[in-house]
């Protein structure tokens, strides 16, 4: 009996090995995305990894003679848990790349796991400009708030707007949007008479608008997380600030196309800032949506699934660049410089902050054969990070 | 400033009718039903549904919310609530909080994770100008509504038979149903009713306060904090609790932006501190 258990014990081992055989011959890079699949955020993590997804599945899983997996783990939008699965990730599944990233507060998490370990970290969606200061493994393919809120401050000013009351939500990016858009409005001569801050969790828009209104503005100022953004909308509606001669503007958070079908009639003319938009017109961006809503059973790609695709087009350039070596400094190296044409557009790495580079198209919600899309009207072209730039 | 106070009264309105059927399970029937949004939930989502895929009025969403919620509630009351209405507290919490986790995650997988809107008739939308005070047509028809409710909940509690039988009930379960009153029937249509009212609220609420699977989670403090400074034995006090709260939180937001969310946590502590057991409290229980 022993002596058939050992044989069997040693075939096991021998077809074990045998399995193993083919796998080396092709190394596997693992790039582990971590994002908020469920929870209050679940929607940006379902568009980014399906633009990820989307990547894949038009350029092929190998390159530079290396296969790319992902590996993708929800994080639920909690940053404890977004540190704990980078670490997971990177000790116990060997992922070379980490990448993903829903909200400002999850990137930060990873910095400290990408700065030891030396794991370039790939930010697809966080809009916090400070991100990529965290560590020198950080870089970004999303944007920053201070990257599309400054223009948006630059448009008003020259369209015309005299006096404009800002209102974000009280956190992070919401902060950094209403500081460079006060900031860019004032230097051009504009006039901000006041800045409301709205509660992150916040049920109802009611008393905040009411202010607004009775401030008479020429336009009121938003940012707002997407899902929030279309609550606000309907109640800017409502409660007539349109007719009272308020113009609303805001960042393409606001107008999420995802979402922004659903939000009807009182969305049409606003005017936002943002790096993509669906309906941008382009050959790449026409090929990009045609293959995501098939792929997604008619879901619009946003904003941030065309963060995800171009992390994925990021990581293919730079593997290329150093012939499949994924070790941090080298990739690093790599990343610095590169430029690609995206959906969005042109786009390319800053060399020294390691933030993407990239146009901001001013754009205003008008039906399109019958459904609601922002639609291009003037671009702003190839602008950094505006904190970055500063800051030197 | 009219303006403020009716905006404050419709959303104080708008809580009451998402709180008062905690108020009738926690005061009346003495459990602790954490998982009370997941009806209002069930109810915002039912309109959604109605409206968006079937294109049905928004009129008859708002019955079709009720009864749903009410009949999820029926369901679950006979299947699992009623096994522990003897248990204690800190078992009820557990198994609601349970209740509402998995709710969330049924919703998001179901409907997805993004905020759900619904377009309301014409006739609702937009405000109009009574005597130069700005008033939201929707809002207006949230109090019309809600104080309906509220005085047809008073009456069905005071004046009828079911009333003084669920009053019974509650008071002395032994004796009640040694006189005849079918106790668990009673229970369970007064869970039943609650948990409509919350469906019902849901439903009038997604316009205002947004609807997602988060729901249950974002509003359960609204509600405890109208039931702890309402008190449960009444109908009156959470109304005007409600009332109280909405206008606070309404007028603090406008007036004092910076503070503006601290103000309803704030009137909460003094409200507790000053009036232990409620508004109208009938003495400790």
């Amino acid at each position: 009996m022993l002596n058939r258990r050992t044989l069997m014990a040693a075939a096991g081992v021998a077809l074990g090995c045998l399995a193993a055989v083919p796998a080396a011959a092709q190394e596997v890079i693992k790039v582990g995305l971590i994002l908020p699949m469920t929870g209050p955020f679940a929607s940006t993590g379902r568009q980014v990894s399906a633009g990820a997804k989307a990547f894949i599945a038009a350029k092929g899983d190998t390159v530079a003679g290396k296969k790319i997996e992902l590996v993708i783990r929800d994080d639920a939008g909690t940053a404890d848990q977004t540190r704990r699965i980078a670490q997971e990730l990177v000790v116990n599944d060997g992922a070379k790349v980490l990448a993903g990233f829903g909200l400002t507060p999850l990137a930060m998490a990873v910095a400290p796991v990408a700065t030891q370990a030396k794991i370039p970290s790939i930010v697809m969606a966080a809009g916090t400009a400070s991100i990529t200061k965290a560590s020198e493994y950080i870089t970004r393919t999303s944007g920053t708030l201070p990257q599309y809120s400054l223009p948006v401050g630059t448009w008003a000013a020259q369209n015309g707007i005299k006096k404009v009351v800002t209102l974000v939500s009280d956190y992070g990016p919401g902060i950094d949007a209403e500081k460079w858009f006060s900031k860019e409005f004032k230097a051009k001569g504009g006039e901000i008479t006041e800045a409301v801050r709205v509660p992150l969790a916040n049920p109802d828009f009611a008393p905040f608008l009411q202010r607004v209104r009775d401030a008479k503005p020429d336009a009121v100022f938003v940012f707002l997380p997407s899902g929030a953004g279309s609550l606000f909308m309907k109640q800017f509606a409502d409660r007539g600030l349109a007719d009272a001669g308020i113009k609303l503007i805001a960042t393409g958070d606001v107008t999420d196309d995802d979402i922004l079908n659903s939000m009807g009639k009182p969305a049409l003319g606003t005017i936002t800032g943002h790096f993509y938009a669906t309906a941008h017109d382009s050959p790449e961006n026409k090929a990009y949506v045609e293959a995501f809503e098939k792929a997604n059973n008619g879901m619009r790609p946003n904003f941030m699934s065309v963060g995800g695709y171009d992390g994925m087009a990021l990581i293919y350039a730079a593997l290329e660049k150093t012939k499949g070596d994924a070790s941090g400094p080298a990739f690093m190296e790599a990343v610095k410089g590169l430029s690609w044409t995206s959906p969005r557009g042109p786009v390319s790495i800053d060399p020294e902050t390691r933030d993407i580079i990239q146009n901001i198209y001013m754009r205003e919600v008008k039906e399109v054969n019958g459904e609601l899309h922002n639609v291009e009207f003037a671009t702003f072209e190839a602008l950094k990070d505006p904190e970055k730039a500063e800051a030197k | 400033m009219l303006t403020i106070l009716f905006d404050g009264v419709a959303y104080g309105m708008l809580l009451f009718i998402l709180a008062c059927g905690l108020t009738v399970t926690l005061g009346l029937m003495n459990f602790i039903n954490l998982a009370h949004g997941a009806f209002a939930m069930a109810g915002g989502y039912v309109t959604v549904i109605m409206m968006n895929r079937y294109g049905i009025s928004f009129y008859w969403c708002l019955p079709a919310a009720f009864i749903v919620a009410a009949f999820i509630g029926l369901i679950l009351e006979r299947t699992l609530y009623q096994w522990l209405y003897q248990a204690p507290h800190l078992d009820q919490v557990l198994f609601s909080i349970g209740l509402v986790f998995m709710a969330i995650a049924a919703t998001d997988y179901f409907m997805g994770g993004q905020q759900q809107l619904i377009n309301l008739p014409p006739e609702l939308s937009g405000r109009m100008d009574v005597f130069g005070v700005g008033v939201g047509r929707y809002r207006l028809f949230t109090i019309i509504l809600c104080a309906v409710l509220a005085v047809a909940l008073q009456l069905i509690l005071s004046k009828t038979r079911f009333g003084s039988r669920l009053r019974a009930a509650v008071d002395d379960r032994r004796v009640a149903m040694g006189l005849g009153i079918n106790v668990p029937v009673v229970f369970a249509l007064t869970f039943a009713f609650g948990s409509g009212l919350a469906g019902l609220g849901g439903a009038m609420g997604a316009e205002i306060l947004g609807l997602d699977p988060n729901f249950p989670l974002k509003f359960m403090i609204y509600f405890l904090i109208v039931v702890s400074v309402g008190g449960t034995s009444t109908v009156s006090g959470p109304f005007l609790a409600a009332l109280l709260l909405g206008i606070a939180d309404v007028a603090g937001k406008y007036y004092v932006p910076a503070i503006g969310p601290f103000v309803i946590y704030a009137l909460m502590i003094i409200m507790l501190i000053v009036r232990p057991n409620g508004l109208f409290a009938r003495g400790g229980r």
